[in-house]
Order: C-alpha cells, then structure tokens, then sequence
C-alpha cells in the first residue's frame, strides 16, 4: 500500500493532485459517509466514484454527534450508524474498497472521540493498514495537540487539516506545518452543505493559504458545492474542488424512491468530473 | 475556533474589569435575588439521624430561590454582559430540563436581544411548562429530534447555529462542558454560589462545612459550590450523578462513574460512549442529569481525588424529593433532589456532629408532570 521506493509522490494523495495538475485539469475531491445506506452499497458507491474520476475520496466515519454537519451528512449519518457503520466498520470499508482500487486516494474524515478511545497511535496503525492514505479530524486541532499529526507521520499518513474563512494567519502557518496531503479550506463559517459563499473573497483568501503555506500543499475548497457549475467556478481558483452534501443527497433521493444509488451517484460524480476539464 | 478565541480574550478582559464586575453584582442582587440563603435542615437531620443512626448539621443553600427558580441564571446574567460588550445581535442556547433555556430567555428579555432555544425533542416533551415559559419570554424554541434528541443533541444544533452565524450571535452555554473558554467562564459564574456559601455557613456554624454535595449533569451547579471550598482540604466535596435505572443497566447517566475519557462538544473529560467511540444515550428521570459528557474540571478533581462522585437512581430521587418536600416544605428540582438522594452515603463517611451543605440547584416546579406520573395515586398518601 506505500508508495513505491522511489515514487516522485510523497504520498497517494499529493499523486492524486500532481496526477490531475499534469493533466490539465483540477482534483475531485468526493465525501461520502461510510455505510451509507449500508455496508455494501457503501462499498460499491466509494468504487463507482472512483471510476467516475474522483481522485480523492473523503470516507465519512459515522458518528453519533456529528455537530459540524448539516442536515444531509447527518441524515447520512444516522443511516449508516442504523445500519452498524462505525469506525470500525469504515476502516472495513476503507479495506474492502482498497482490495478493487489500488490507485485512489482514500482519506478517513471524521471527529475525534472514536480515535481518541483507540488511541491515536493505534488508530493510524488501524488505517494504515486497511489502505487509507490519510486522515482528517474535524475536532481534533492539530496545531495544539500534535499527537495525531505525529501518529499518522509514523505511519507514513497524511493529516489533512481544515481551514476556516476565520482562521488567522499565525493559525494557518501552525496547521500547515503539521499537514501532508493537501489543506482543505472550508469556504464559510458553518457546517456542511450550506450555500456557496462569495467566490471573490473565497479565491483571494485561497491565494493568501497559499503563500501562507509557502506553496508547499495544494489546496482544495469545500463546503456549499453542488453543482458542476459551482465546481467549476471553483476550480478557477483552487487546486481541488470537494463534494460532499451535494453527493449524499444523491444517494439519499434514490435511496428513498426505491432505487440503486450507485448508478446516479456515478453520473453525478462524471459531470462533476467533466466541469474540472 | 476563532470564535473562542473571540470568547476567551473577551472573558480574559471584562471578568477583570470593575465596571463589569459592579455591573454583574448589581444585577444578581436586584434581578437573580442573590445572595440566596443557606437554611438549616433541622427535620432532614432528624430524619437521617432516625434512619441511619448519625446526627449531622444539614444546610441547604438555596439556588431554588433564584429568578426562574434554579441557579442557571447566575451563569446567564454574566454572558448577557458579555454578549452586550462584544456586540452581539443575537442570543441562542441549548437546554436540557428547560431551566437553562428559560434562565436565557429571560435575560435575552431583560437586555431587548432576540433569542432562540435548541431543545431536544424529546425534552420538549418532558419539560412542555418550560417550553411554554421560554415562549412567554419571547424566544423561539427549536425542537431538535436528531441522534437521540436530548440536551447533547441540542448542545449540536446550538454549536452549528453558533458556527454558521458566529459574527452576530453569542452562544450562552449552560454548563461547565462545551470548549474552552466555556468550563472556565460557566464555573467563575457560578462559584459565587460557593462564595456565599462559605461565608453563611462560618457565620452560622462558626466554622467550614465538613463536606459538600451537589448533583452533577453537565457540572455547573457543584462546580459554583465547589469552588468556594477547594482549597480547603478539610471539606469534602461530592457529587451526586444520575444513575438512572440503575449503573448496571445501560440506562444511566453516571459519566464519571462509569464513563471514560473522550472528546465530546469540544472538551476532553469522561464521556459515556461505546468501544467504537460511539456516544451512549444517557438516560436520567431529571432531564437536566441526562447528559452522556461532564465538565473537565470534574473529571479532574475525579482523578485527583480531590471530590468523590455517587450516583443516585431515578427512584432514590423520587424517594428524597418526596422527603425533602415533606421534612422542610421545599419540592426541589429532580435534578437536585439527586444530591439530597447522596446524602445518606455521604453521611457514613463522617463523624458525628458534622456539618454538610447540599446544594438546592432548582425548585420542582417543572417537575411536576414527571412526578405525578411515577408516584401516580401514591403522592396523595
Ligand atoms: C435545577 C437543575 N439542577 C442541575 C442541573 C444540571 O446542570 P449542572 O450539572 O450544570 O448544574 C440542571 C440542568 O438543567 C437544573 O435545571
């Protein structure tokens, strides 16, 4: 599961990004709850957007008190933690969906008490090897409490952190420091799946993450994008573009009508896909 | 979080300044009704002496007597202060039993800001006169019926209103859990409980309490007791949780007694919550008690020894409402008749003619409904 001796990538995750940038084109990055609707479906929708040209794909861990989320990912949470999903069963998953896709990016995205309780060191020993390339912790704050930055570091992973409209300089340069992968910049203050917010002020504030990280990790923008519209005015300014509510609500709309989400799920990621260029 | 930061410099500042110190003092003289009283329980200590063969001095101080009759308002009082010195436009929290919810609508009323509740759905049900109470203040109360739609799932909901609108709106937490600075700001609130107390029960006993209890949801009322006695290892500090059905059902709220450390709402401290991670369900008869995390502090003084923690069932807090009620005219809250529930334990470990405080967090009125549907035709006998 490393990465090659000798691989021009320090990690499958900054390959996912340097893959896209040599194609011309800017990163998908695509969030979905593990074991929503379930455990098997789950595992097919995480591989069918894999092939519809995700280059990174965010594993929600489900959790019983997801209070950075919106009403979709936590409907999607509920969803999944009714049908058994957990941490243990999205490291499960994470490995099954490695055992098919040898070459997507897979970050493990949740809070922090279901790591906290393995401890950190075991859990990224746990991600590793189930094939995850890395984590990110949303209540976790790296910069203050380095212990799960230096975990997944042993373990050759990548901490992905996140980064607020309201994050003040001095602040970005710490979370930077302790990053790998790449930084995600939520584009407003809130919680998931809300609106788009200006995208002047949210491209000038993704040049200042830049220079403030020295350039060192790409940066991808998330929180408000549903459409391949917004994902391509998006990816005008960013170096990747994530998917989350927008994707489950997906997933959620054919799940309620009756029918297989995989296949409307795939379609939604290829458009997604095609915007990018 | 930004926001905190926000908080914390903001607390840093005024809690020092005299304006604002004056400002909070008068406000809990002439509106919280402060300083409430520490009264003798002289029947209680006859009682206990009957039943259990000791002889102790039992004082009851009286956060009952507070406005909207429980000891949230001290806490509210200060961060209306503070939301007005920082600008804010808008107020929300997040209640359990409804008091906390009521205690900010009261002061959002008071200060002319708007003001919106996140209560479990759940609890909106349990606590329906509180509900009415907020409304009659002028809040708006959002039922919150995601996860198991209790006062964690409200704290939530509250969190994500507060980071969505974070520019406008301050978030009057009600307890000492949640992020910094919030443990530190709700326990210097309310340690004013434990100030009076101290100086009352010197000028009526001549001498510091043995030992003091207090019931423990998410910690704010025994930590305001506590703090006025920590330094004094002479007196024994404990907290009473709720044991619910029982600790060894699943059907508790005992989160030092049976919970383990983990992250919840932004603070490290014990949690309930499964092998996974996952967070229990908390289950107490007092909705206010019905919390699966607990302040950090306490989780501290747990693990320094400093304050020892019991449990008290749903029925031991029915039984000890009943006996307060009955002994010396004061229905407490549920919530607090959990510590009155401890006393008989607490009692055990102390000599003779020893002195102990309980804290009378709230008054039962809003409790009512729950009890008449478990004592049912008994409480007319
Ligand atoms: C009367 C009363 N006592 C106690 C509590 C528990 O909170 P805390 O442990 O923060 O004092 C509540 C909470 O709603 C309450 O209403």
């Amino acid at each position: 599961m490393t990465n090659p001796p000798g691989s021009p990538f320090p990690s499958r995750i900054a390959g996912a990004f340097a893959k896209a940038r040599s194609q011309g084109r800017k990163a998908l990055v695509l969030y979905l709850t593990g074991c929503d609707p379930d455990f098997e479906t789950s595992r097919r929708l995480l591989l069918a957007a894999a092939r519809a040209g995700a280059d990174v794909l965010e594993l929600g861990v489900p959790w019983s008190d997801p209070s950075a989320d919106g009403p979709a990912i936590q409907a999607a949470m509920r969803r999944a933690l009714a049908a058994g999903g957990g941490m243990g069963t999205a490291l499960d998953l994470c490995r099954a969906v490695r055992a098919d896709n040898a070459d997507v990016a897979v970050v493990l995205f949740g809070y922090a008490n279901p790591i906290f309780v393995r401890g950190a060191a075991k859990f990224a020993a746990q991600a590793k090897q189930a094939g995850a390339d890395g984590a990110l912790c949303v209540d976790w704050p790296a910069d203050e409490d380095p212990e799960l930055a230096q975990a997944l570091s042993q373990q050759g992973l990548d901490l992905v952190p996140l980064i607020a409209p309201t994050s003040t300089p001095e602040r970005v340069k710490a979370i930077a420091a302790v990053a790998g992968g790449f930084l995600y910049y939520v584009s407003l203050t809130g919680i998931t799946g809300s609106q788009l917010p200006n995208l002047d002020e949210t491209s000038a504030r993704v040049r200042q993450v830049r220079e403030l990280s020295g350039g060192r990790l790409p940066v991808a923008v998330g929180f408000g994008i549903a459409t391949p519209a917004d994902a391509r005015a998006v990816a005008g300014f960013a170096d990747g573009v994530v998917v989350g509510s927008a994707a489950v609500r997906v997933i959620e709309r054919a799940v309620a009508a009756g029918r297989d989400p995989v296949p409307e799920l795939e379609a939604f990621v290829g458009e997604l896909r095609a915007a990018l260029g | 979080m930004p926001a905190l930061e926000e908080l914390t410099a903001a607390w840093e500042r005024f809690s020092r300044d005299p304006t604002f110190r004056a400002e909070l003092d008068r406000l809990l003289r002439d509106y919280v009704g402060r300083p409430t009283p520490l009264t003798e329980a002289a029947r209680l200590a006859d009682h206990l002496a009957r039943a259990e063969g000791r002889r102790l001095r039992v004082f009851l101080k009286r956060e009952d007597l507070c406005h909207t009759g429980s000891h949230k308002l001290n806490n509210c009082v200060g961060q209306i202060l503070l939301a007005q010195r920082l600008g804010k436009k808008r107020i929300i929290a997040e209640t359990g039993a409804g008091q906390h919810g009521v205690a900010t609508a009261t002061v959002a009323a008071l200060f002319g800001i708007p003001c919106e509740i996140y209560m479990g759905s759940v609890d909106v049900e349990r606590q329906s006169l509180n509900v009415f109470r907020m409304q009659l203040l002028g809040a708006k109360v959002h039922a919150v019926k995601d996860g198991t739609a209790t006062l964690k799932d409200a704290m939530n909901e509250a969190m994500r209103d507060w980071v969505t609108n974070v520019g406008t709106t301050h978030y009057v937490l009600g307890t000492v859990a949640g992020p910094h600075p919030y443990p530190t700001m709700v326990g210097e609130l309310q340690s004013v409980i434990g100030r009076e107390a101290r100086a009352q029960i010197q000028s009526a006993t001549g001498r510091l309490a043995d030992a003091c209890l207090a019931c423990v949801g998410g910690g704010s009322n025994a930590m305001g007791l506590f703090r006025g006695f920590l330094d004094d290892p002479g007196v024994q500090l404990f907290g009473v949780e709720a044991a619910g059905e029982g600790l060894d059902t699943t059907h508790h709220a005992a989160t030092l007694g049976k919970g383990r450390p983990g992250v919840l709402h932004g603070a490290r401290s014990y949690v309930l919550c499964d092998d996974d991670g996952q967070i229990s369900e908390a289950h107490s008869i007092s909705a206010g008690l019905d919390y699966p995390g607990v302040g950090p502090e306490h989780s501290y003084l747990r693990d320094s020894g400093r304050a020892k923690y019991l449990a008290a069932t749903d029925r031991e807090a029915l039984a000890a409402c009943r006996l307060l009620a009955r002994c010396e005219g004061i229905i407490p809250a549920l919530e607090s008749a959990h510590a009155v529930a401890g006393l008989p334990r607490v009692a055990e470990q102390l000599p003779d003619g020893a002195s102990v405080i309980i804290n009378i967090s709230g008054r039962g009125d809003k409790d009512m409904g729950t009890i008449a549907k478990y004592f049912g035709a008994e409480v007319s006998s």
